[in-house]
């Protein structure tokens, strides 16, 4: 009967309950230094949450974005720079963390498409002006 | 025009629907790997979640002595699931250290005297920050620490009875 209920408990439960304790004083508050608060929000808007995968921090109602919103507060508080604090991040969970994915190894095709597909198109359209001029 | 050239176009845009629908129709992993195994547990202090038992800091786990670090909550459900499994690793003589995320004392106390205590300390992370410099994305995760203080292993999720051996053998096994 234990086992049956705490199956079912499993079940029902949502995956990540959420903690008893309020949140942090950060995460809902904005920095008193609007210019400071303009950079965390910035920031906040490329960071992806850990929890509800697909939105970023700023736009989560999840626990650990309040949390992650609080640490970014905090360390643009303390005069860290942006990209520091999006660094720590990326070096814990991989540039999945960031909206704003690198120039690397594996995201360079990303970045040149749009050129590539723009000399593409110069190509096909000189070839075909040229045939219906001969 | 030749034959080839006439094909092109066609092949290409099926290779190219089915490279998308294979990127749509493949379900997408959830799991965040931490990227911080191999490397230093970053420096943290933690203050003791209960009275009785010690806080946690970085250099605790720099003392020689491997650790499993169990990052956990008592409001967190499947933390319930994997306690007699935790209970084990510990009878089997391995030092299991917790950071508690997210948690009041009275919660904690009452969570433990009901699953059991296997844990010499317990860092209260009351904003997830030691979690996040884990690298860690949720609980219960547990991490094995080597006695210079280095990650060599994430458990992501609860640890499952067949999960018992293979993770005393890592701790055993670091030095």
């Amino acid at each position: 009967m234990k086992r049956l209920l705490l199956a079912f408990a499993l079940v029902a439960a949502p995956a990540l309950a959420d903690s008893d304790l309020p949140p942090a004083p950060l995460a809902n508050t904005q920095l008193p230094d609007p210019e400071q608060e303009a950079k965390a929000k910035a920031l906040m808007e490329t960071i992806r949450c850990l929890v509800c995968q697909g939105q970023s921090i700023a736009d989560s109602d999840a626990e650990l974005a309040g949390d992650m919103r609080a640490m970014v507060r905090e360390r643009i508080a303390a005069g860290e720079k942006p990209e520091a604090i999006r660094a720590w991040l990326v070096q814990r969970y991989g540039s999945w963390v960031s909206y704003e994915p690198p120039f690397d190894r594996v995201t360079w095709l990303l970045w040149a498409a749009p050129v590539l597909f723009v000399v593409i198109g110069v190509l096909i359209a000189h070839s075909s002006f040229r045939r219906r001029r001969a | 025009m030749t034959g080839a050239k006439k094909w092109a176009p066609l092949v290409l845009f099926i290779l190219l629907g089915s490279a998308l629908t294979y990127g749509l129709a493949k379900p997408e992993s959830s799991t965040i790997k931490s990227k911080m195994i191999g490397l230093s547990v970053p420096s943290f202090t933690l203050p003791a979640a209960i009275p009785g038992r010690p806080g946690l800091s970085s250099a605790d786990l720099a003392t020689g002595q491997p650790h499993l670090v169990n990052v956990f909550g008592s409001w967190c459900v499947p933390c319930m699931a994997e306690a007699p499994q935790l209970k084990q690793i510990a009878d089997a003589g391995v030092p299991i250290v917790g950071i508690a995320v997210r948690d009041k004392p009275e919660n904690l106390q009452r969570f433990l005297g009901r699953y059991g205590n296997p844990f010499r300390a317990i860092g209260a992370d009351d904003s997830s920050q030691v979690m996040m410099a884990l690298g860690s994305s949720g609980v219960p995760e547990s991490f094995v620490v080597d006695g210079q203080g280095r990650i060599l292993q994430q458990q992501i999720g609860p640890i499952n009875p067949e999960d018992v051996t293979g993770i005393v053998a890592a701790v055993k096994g670091a030095r």
